[in-house]
C-alpha cells in the first residue's frame, strides 16, 4: 500500500470544479480547475482528481464542498418526502409564519416542499411544559407510513408539536415507523433540531427528508467511484457552518449542506486573513448574479441561526452568515421612469451573460461597464470559453440603455454604472460592519471568486476600510477552505426559563452531555485533530422580549444564574447601549458546538519563490478609465510579482482567474504569503 | 437640476439604508411581539417645514408610509405654536386624529439640526402592547369614544433640549396594563432615533449638507414624475366600486365604503364622498389614515413607486368629514385596520377593471385581533393578543397565496409553540381552511382555521374582526371567498357572536375552546376558464372539497 500523503479539497461550483492538492510529505501545493458536470457532479470531481494523480491510494483525505443539496432545493428537485405530524397541524409547513414573498404587489405564491397529500396527521399531543397529554397512536403511525409509501414517498419526516420540550412521542413514533419503513431516509425533527418554533423545526426536518435520497445517493456514488479509483482514505463534507462532517453524518443530515460551497470560501478567507495578520476582514464574493459578504471579527466567523434558501424554505441550523445583494457582474443596469440609475436585481447570469459575451443579451451589465472602461482585458476573458469580448457591443448597449436616458456619453455612463454598483456593494459591507457596531477602519476587504478584486479598491475607499487583501489564488479559495476546515458538530437545546427559575446544575449537566456526544462523533470520524474545542452560547433576552441575543459563555458560567445574568448584560450593553433595570432575564436556548481542529496549512507554501522582479512581471499596458480620466495603465502578471513588490496605481494585475485593479492613489504590495494588499 | 444622476442614485441608497437600519434596531430591541415579530412600526426622514415623507424604511408597516407625514406635521405645528423647538428635543404622542392610525401607535418625532438650523425630522412609530382603555390590547369593539380605547397623549417633549423627562414616562406607564413592555419599547424607539442621528451626521459629513438637501428635493420630484408616468399609461375615464363593513360594533347596520375614481391624463382623483357617515363604534378613521391607506393600495398596484411624498402630487383626494373616513376627536378609531383594509379592497376592485394585470382580487380583509386575558394562580395578569392570517386574492399571474399577512402589514404570526409556552392555552388546530378561496380562472388563496383551548380556570375573550357577513369578493367574474367565522362555547354547542366577528369580554373556562375560521382571498376571472389540471390538483390536495356550482 502506498503512503497516503495528499489532502485534496474539492469545490464543485456551477461552472467549475476546483481542486486544491496539498502534499503533506513535501509540503507542495497544486491547483486544478476543470469544468463542472452538472447532473453528474461526481464525474467532474473524478476527472479533476485524475488530472493530478494517477492513483488515489496516495490520498489520505478528500474534503468536499457541494452544491448538490443547494441546487436540489433551489430547483425543487428533491425526492418525494412524507410528513407525519400531530393531528390538527399538517398545514404548519404550508402556512409558514404567515408571511409573503414581496412586501408590495401581493402576487407571491408558495409551493411547499412536501405537498399536502403527503402530510399525514396522527393522534398525539405534548404540552409546552413537556407533559404528554396523549401518547402517540403507533398503529396510526404505521398506517401513515404505509400510506406514504403507497403514494411514492422515498423519505419521511416526523415532526410533532412541542416535541422540543419532550421527544418521547416522536421517539415512539420512530420506533413504530422503523418496523414498516424500508430505507434509512427517516428524519425526526426533535432529533435534528430540539428547538422551540414549530414551523422552523418542521421546515428544517422536511427539507432534510426532501434532500436525503438525493444527497445520499450522490455521496454513495461519489464514494464508490473514489474507492474504485483506489481511494482508501476519508471523505469529508463541508457543512453550512463551515465545519466538516463525515459522509455518514451528511447522509443523515443533508440539510446541513445547504450552504456548503460558499461556507468553504469563508473558512479559507479567515485562515488567509489571520495568517497575513488581519483578524478583522469582510469577505466579498462577486459572482454572476450576486455579491456575497461575510464578516470575520477577531478571527471569528459570524454565524447565523437560520436562513431561507428561497421563500418559505427555511433551514434552521447554524450556518456561516452570508449577506447577499443582487449586484453581480451580470446584473443589468437600467434607468427607471423617474430617471434613477438602477443596478439589478435582474441579471443576465452567465448565460447569456453580459453583452460583451455576444451570446444574445443586449442589455448592459456591470461587467460590460468594466469592459468598456478597460478594466477587464477584452482579449483574454476569464474562464477561457470565449476568444475575446465584444467591447463595441457593450459600449453601444450602455450608450442606448443608460447614456441616452441620463444625457451621458458611453464612457461617463459606464463610469456611472460602476459607481452605483460600487455604492450598492458598499451598502452590503456597511450592513455587516457599521450596522453591527463595528468600525470599518478596523477591517480589510477580502475579495475572492472571479470578480471581487475588480471592485475592491473602490469599495475600501467608499466604506472607509483600511485595505483589501487579495489572496494569491482567489478563484480556488473554496477548495483551499475544504483542505483546512475543522470538523464541527452543533447542538441546540431549548430551556425557556427565567434565570431565577433555572436549574443551573441541570443546565451544566446538559451541556456536559452534549459535549460528550460531540466528542464521540469526533472520535468516530477517525480524523486526526490538533485540538478539540467546545463553544457554548445561550440565546437570552429580557422577559417579554421576543428577539434573543446570542451570549458567549464558558462551561464554568453555566451553573450560576448570577454569572449568566452578568454575561447577558455585557452582551446587551454592547448591542444596544443601555440596560433595562428591574426586568428579569430569560434563557431560551442553549447552543453548543464541539470542534475538532484540523492541521492548518502553512500558507507560506503558496508564496512566490525565486527571483522575479517587477519589471519582468510587467506584460504591457492598456488604456483604462479611472478617477474620471483615461490613462495608459501598466499591466502586470500578478503571479510573477515577487514578495515585497510595490506598485502604485493606476495599475492592472492580471492572473488566470481574476483581475485586480489598483486605483489611482492606491498602492498594491505583495506580502510574504503572496497576497496582494491594496491600500 | 445640478446634482449629478450618479450622486443621486448613491445618496438614495445611503438614505434608505439609514431608515432601514432604524427599523432593524427597533425590531431587535422591542419588547412586545407586535413590533418585534409583526414589525408594526416604521421609521423615516421627513421634510423640515412640511413634514412630508422624504425617505422611509422598507421593513416597517406599509400603512405608516403615508401616515407619518401627518404625525410629523402635527409636531411641526405644535412647535410653531409654542415657539420653543430646540436641538435635542424628542416629541412623543399618540393622537390619531392629527397623527393617523390609532391610540396604540406611539410616535416619537425628533428634529435634526445642522449648525443651528433645522435640516429635517426623524420619526419612529411603534404599536405598543397596551395603552389603557377598557380592553387589554386596545381593540375595544364597543367603544363609542376614544377615551374607552386608551390614553390620548398630545405631542409633548420626552426630551427637552436633550434633557430626559422621566415624569412623562411615569404618566405613560401608570396608564398601561403592561408598563414594563411599554418602557422597553419606548427605549427601543429612542435608540432607533439616536442611531438615525449618528448615521445622518456621517452621511452629511461625506457629501455636504447642500448636496444632500438637493438630493432629497430631487428625489421628491422624481417620485412625482414616476407616478405621473404610471398614471399616463392608464386609460382616462371614471369608475366606481363599493364594499361593505359588517357593522360598527354597536348596532347591526352595514357600513359602505364607496369609491369614485377619475383618471384624466396624469392625474388621479379618489373620491370617497358616497361612503357612510361617521359611525358610533370604532370603525371610523381620520383623514391622515384614509390618505395613508390609499397610498398602500397604490403601492401594491405600482410597486416601483418610492416611499416619498412626491408620489401623492398627481393625486386628488376627496374625503369629506361627512364620512366615516374623516373624523375628529372623540370619535373612536381603534378599529382602523378593518376600515383601511376595506378602502384598499375598493381600490383593487376599481383597478381590476382599469388595469387587470396590476390589481389582485381583495385579500381576506380582516385583522382578527383576538385577545384572551386572565390571571394566573399566582395572581399575575396575562394577555395574549394576536392577529390572524388569511388568503390573498388571486391575480393575473396565478392563484392567491395561502395564509398570508394583511396588505397593510408585513407581520409574521408568532409560532404556536411560543404562544403555548407563554400563555395558558393549547391550540387544537392550526390549519388551512379548505373551500375558503374564491373560485376563478385563478383561485383565491386559502384562509385558516385556528382552534384554541383554555388551560387556566377562566379568561375573558375579545375579538375584533370583519368580513363576517360580506365575504371578500372576486374580480372580473371571479367568485367570493368564504366569510370570516368565529365560534365560542355556548351550553353544549358552539355559538357565533351577534355582531358576527366582534366579541367583547366573553368569559370562558378551562377546557373550553374558541374557533376562528378566516376568509380566503377573492377569485380572479371566470371559474369556467380554470384549467382542468388546476381543478384536479385543488381536489387532490384538498384545497377544494365541494363541487363547484
Amino acid at each position: 500500500m502506498s503512503e497516503q500523503r495528499f489532502i485534496v479539497g474539492v469545490d464543485v461550483g456551477g461552472t467549475f470544479t476546483d481542486l486544491f492538492f496539498l502534499d503533506e510529505a513535501s509540503g507542495a501545493c497544486d491547483v486544478v480547475k476543470v469544468p463542472s458536470t452538472r447532473g453528474n457532479e461526481a464525474a467532474g470531481f473524478r476527472d479533476g482528481l485524475g488530472r493530478k494523480l494517477d492513483r488515489l491510494d496516495t490520498v489520505a483525505t478528500v474534503v468536499h464542498g457541494t452544491t448538490v443539496g443547494t441546487n436540489a432545493l433551489l430547483e425543487r428537485k428533491g425526492a418525494p418526502c412524507g410528513l407525519i405530524t400531530t393531528a390538527g397541524f399538517r398545514d404548519v409547513l404550508e402556512m409558514r409564519r404567515r408571511d409573503r414573498p414581496e412586501t408590495w404587489g401581493l402576487k407571491g405564491s408558495f409551493v411547499p416542499p412536501i405537498p399536502r397529500d403527503l402530510r399525514v396527521e396522527v393522534a398525539e399531543r405534548t404540552l409546552a411544559d413537556g407533559t404528554v397529554l396523549e401518547p402517540v397512536d403507533t398503529e396510526a403511525v404505521k398506517a401513515a407510513a404505509r400510506d406514504l409509501l403507497a403514494k411514492g414517498a422515498q423519505a419521511v419526516a416526523i415532526a410533532f408539536v412541542n416535541a422540543y420540550a419532550n421527544p418521547a412521542n416522536e421517539q415512539a413514533a420512530l420506533a413504530a415507523l422503523r418496523e414498516v419503513w424500508p430505507n434509512p431516509h427517516v428524519t425526526v425533527a426533535s432529533d435534528l433540531l430540539p428547538e422551540i418554533r414549530e414551523f422552523e423545526r418542521t421546515s428544517t426536518a422536511a427539507l432534510n427528508g426532501y434532500l436525503q435520497p438525493v444527497v445520499a445517493s450522490y455521496l454513495e456514488r461519489l464514494d464508490a467511484g473514489l474507492r474504485e479509483d483506489g481511494f482508501a482514505g476519508d471523505l469529508l463534507i463541508v457543512q453550512s457552518n463551515g465545519g466538516v462532517m463525515t459522509v455518514d453524518t451528511a447522509k443523515e443530515r443533508p440539510v446541513r449542506t445547504a450552504l456548503s460551497g460558499p461556507a468553504a470560501g469563508v473558512i479559507a478567507s479567515a485562515h488567509i486573513a489571520a495568517s497575513a495578520g488581519y483578524p478583522n476582514v469582510i469577505t466579498c464574493d462577486m459572482g454572476g448574479t450576486s455579491f456575497d459578504v461575510s464578516l470575520i471579527a477577531g478571527g471569528d466567523i459570524a454565524l447565523a441561526a437560520q436562513t431561507a434558501v428561497d421563500f418559505g424554505l427555511v433551514v434552521r441550523s447554524p450556518m456561516i452568515e452570508i449577506t447577499t445583494i443582487g449586484a453581480g457582474g451580470g446584473s443589468i443596469a437600467w434607468v427607471d421612469d423617474g430617471g434613477i440609475l438602477q443596478i439589478g436585481p435582474e441579471s443576465a447570469g452567465s448565460i447569456p451573460g453580459p453583452v460583451a459575451y455576444g451570446q444574445g443579451n443586449d442589455r448592459p451589465t456591470v461587467t460590460d461597464a468594466n469592459v468598456v472602461l478597460g478594466r477587464i482585458n477584452a482579449e483574454r476573458p476569464i474562464g477561457g470559453k470565449l476568444k475575446r469580448l465584444d467591447v463595441e457591443a457593450a459600449r453601444a448597449a450602455i450608450e442606448k440603455h443608460v447614456g441616452k436616458p441620463l444625457g451621458l456619453d458611453a464612457v461617463a455612463a459606464a463610469d456611472a454604472i460602476l459607481r452605483v454598483a460600487n455604492a450598492r456593494m458598499a451598502g452590503a459591507l456597511r450592513l455587516v460592519s457599521i450596522e453591527r457596531g463595528y468600525d470599518p477602519r478596523d477591517f480589510a476587504a477580502l475579495p475572492f471568486g472571479g470578480g471581487g478584486a475588480l471592485h475592491a479598491g473602490a469599495l475600501i475607499r467608499d466604506v472607509g476600510l483600511k485595505s483589501a487583501l487579495v489572496p494569491r489564488y482567489p478563484g480556488v479559495t473554496s477548495a483551499l477552505g475544504c483542505v483546512i476546515a475543522d470538523m464541527r458538530y452543533d447542538f441546540v437545546h431549548t430551556i425557556n426559563r427565567q434565570l431565577g427559575q433555572l436549574d443551573a446544575a441541570a443546565l451544566a449537566a446538559r451541556a456536559a452531555e452534549l459535549t460528550a456526544q460531540g466528542r464521540r462523533l469526533l472520535a468516530r470520524a477517525e480524523v486526526m485533530f490538533t485540538a478539540e474545542d467546545v463553544v457554548i452560547e445561550a440565546d437570552m433576552s429580557y422577559v417579554g422580549q421576543t428577539h434573543t441575543l446570542a451570549v458567549a459563555l464558558e462551561a464554568a458560567d453555566l451553573d450560576d444564574a448570577g454569572t449568566l445574568r452578568g454575561a447577558f448584560e455585557r452582551a446587551y450593553l454592547k448591542a444596544y447601549g443601555r440596560l433595562l433595570d428591574g426586568i428579569a432575564v430569560r434563557l431560551l436556548n442553549l447552543r453548543l458546538a464541539v470542534i475538532g481542529r484540523r492541521p492548518k496549512l502553512d500558507l507560506k507554501r503558496l508564496a512566490p519563490t525565486g527571483t522575479g522582479s517587477i519589471a519582468a512581471a510587467r506584460t504591457g499596458s492598456r488604456p483604462m478609465f479611472a478617477a474620471g480620466a483615461w490613462a495608459d495603465t501598466p499591466v502586470y502578471d500578478r503571479l510573477a510579482l515577487p514578495v515585497g513588490a510595490e506598485i502604485a496605481g493606476p495599475a492592472v494585475l492580471e492572473q488566470l482567474d481574476t483581475t485586480i485593479i489598483v486605483e489611482p492613489g492606491q498602492t498594491a504590495r505583495v506580502d510574504d504569503f503572496g497576497n496582494v494588499v491594496l491600500s | 437640476m445640478s446634482i449629478d444622476p450618479v450622486t443621486l442614485a448613491v445618496l438614495k441608497g445611503r438614505l434608505e439604508q439609514i431608515a432601514d437600519e432604524m427599523d432593524a434596531t427597533l425590531f431587535r430591541s422591542a419588547f412586545n411581539p407586535i413590533i418585534a415579530e409583526a414589525h408594526d412600526a416604521s421609521h423615516g426622514l421627513y421634510h423640515a417645514t412640511s413634514g412630508e415623507t422624504l425617505i422611509q424604511g422598507k421593513a416597517g408597516l406599509p400603512i405608516f408610509v403615508g401616515a407619518m407625514a401627518f404625525a410629523v406635521k402635527a409636531v411641526i405645528d405644535k412647535a410653531a405654536r409654542d415657539g420653543d423647538l430646540a436641538d435635542g428635543d424628542v416629541y412623543i404622542f399618540n393622537d390619531p386624529y392629527d397623527g393617523g392610525t390609532h391610540l396604540s401607535d406611539f410616535k416619537l418625532v425628533r428634529p435634526y439640526f445642522r449648525q443651528g438650523k433645522l435640516f429635517c425630522w426623524l420619526a419612529s412609530v411603534g404599536h405598543w402592547h397596551d395603552v389603557g382603555g377598557n380592553v387589554p390590547g386596545n381593540y375595544n369593539p364597543v367603544a363609542t369614544e376614544c377615551f374607552q380605547e386608551g390614553m390620548l397623549i398630545p405631542p409633548v417633549k420626552l426630551y427637552a433640549a436633550g434633557q430626559y423627562r422621566p415624569d412623562i414616562v411615569a404618566i405613560l406607564q401608570s396608564n398601561s396594563r403592561l408598563p414594563g413592555s411599554l418602557y422597553g419599547d419606548l427605549n427601543g424607539q429612542v435608540n432607533a432615533l439616536d442611531l438615525g442621528i449618528r448615521r445622518l451626521d456621517a452621511l452629511l459629513a461625506d457629501y455636504g449638507d447642500a448636496v444632500v438637501a438637493e438630493g432629497l428635493a430631487e428625489l421628491r420630484d422624481r417620485a412625482a414624475r414616476l407616478m405621473r408616468a404610471r398614471l399616463a399609461d392608464l386609460p382616462d375615464g371614471r369608475w366606481s366600486a363599493e364594499d361593505i363593513l359588517d357593522n360598527d360594533g354597536i348596532s347591526d347596520r352595514k357600513l359602505t365604503i364607496a369609491l369614485d375614481v377619475e383618471i384624466a391624463g396624469e392625474t388621479l382623483t379618489l373620491d370617497f364622498s358616497r361612503s357612510s357617515a361617521p359611525c358610533a363604534g370604532p370603525l371610523n378613521i381620520s383623514y391622515a389614515t384614509a390618505v395613508a391607506s390609499c397610498y398602500v393600495a397604490l403601492k401594491h398596484l405600482f410597486p416601483d413607486v418610492p416611499a416619498n411624498a412626491g408620489v401623492l402630487d398627481p393625486i386628488r383626494f376627496v374625503i369629506p368629514d361627512t364620512t366615516l373616513l374623516n373624523v375628529k376627536a372623540p370619535k373612536p378609531v381603534g378599529g382602523y385596520t378593518e376600515t383601511i383594509l376595506r378602502v384598499i379592497d375598493v381600490v383593487f376592485q376599481v383597478f381590476s377593471r382599469i388595469a387587470p394585470e396590476r390589481a389582485p382580487a381583495p385579500a381576506y380583509g380582516t385583522i382578527n385581533a383576538l385577545s384572551l386575558a386572565g390571571h394566573r394562580k399566582d395572581g399575575q395578569r396575562w394577555v395574549m393578543f394576536s392577529f390572524f392570517g388569511g388568503g390573498h386574492g388571486a391575480h393575473a399571474g396565478g392563484d392567491g397565496l395561502n395564509h398570508g399577512n394583511a396588505p397593510i402589514s408585513t407581520a409574521t404570526i408568532p409560532p404556536l409553540e411560543i404562544l403555548e409556552a407563554a400563555y395558558p392555552v393549547m391550540f387544537r388546530q392550526w390549519a388551512l381552511r379548505p373551500d375558503s378561496g374564491g373560485a376563478g380562472k385563478h383561485r383565491g388563496g386559502l384562509g385558516a382555521v385556528y382552534e384554541i383551548e383554555l388551560l387556566e380556570e377562566e379568561a375573558q375573550v375579545f375579538l375584533f374582526g370583519e368580513r363576517g357577513t360580506a365575504a371578500p369578493p372576486g374580480v372580473l367574474g371571479g367568485g367570493a371567498a368564504a366569510r370570516n367565522r368565529f365560534f365560542y362555547p355556548d351550553g353544549e354547542g358552539m355559538a357565533e357572536p351577534a355582531l358576527v366577528s366582534k366579541l367583547n369580554g366573553l368569559k370562558i373556562s378551562r377546557g373550553q375552546r374558541l374557533r376562528l375560521e378566516t376568509p380566503g382571498g377573492g377569485g380572479w376571472g371566470s371559474p369556467a376558464e380554470r384549467s382542468e389540471a388546476a381543478v384536479a390538483r385543488d381536489r387532490a390536495l384538498g384545497y377544494v372539497t365541494k363541487v363547484q356550482a
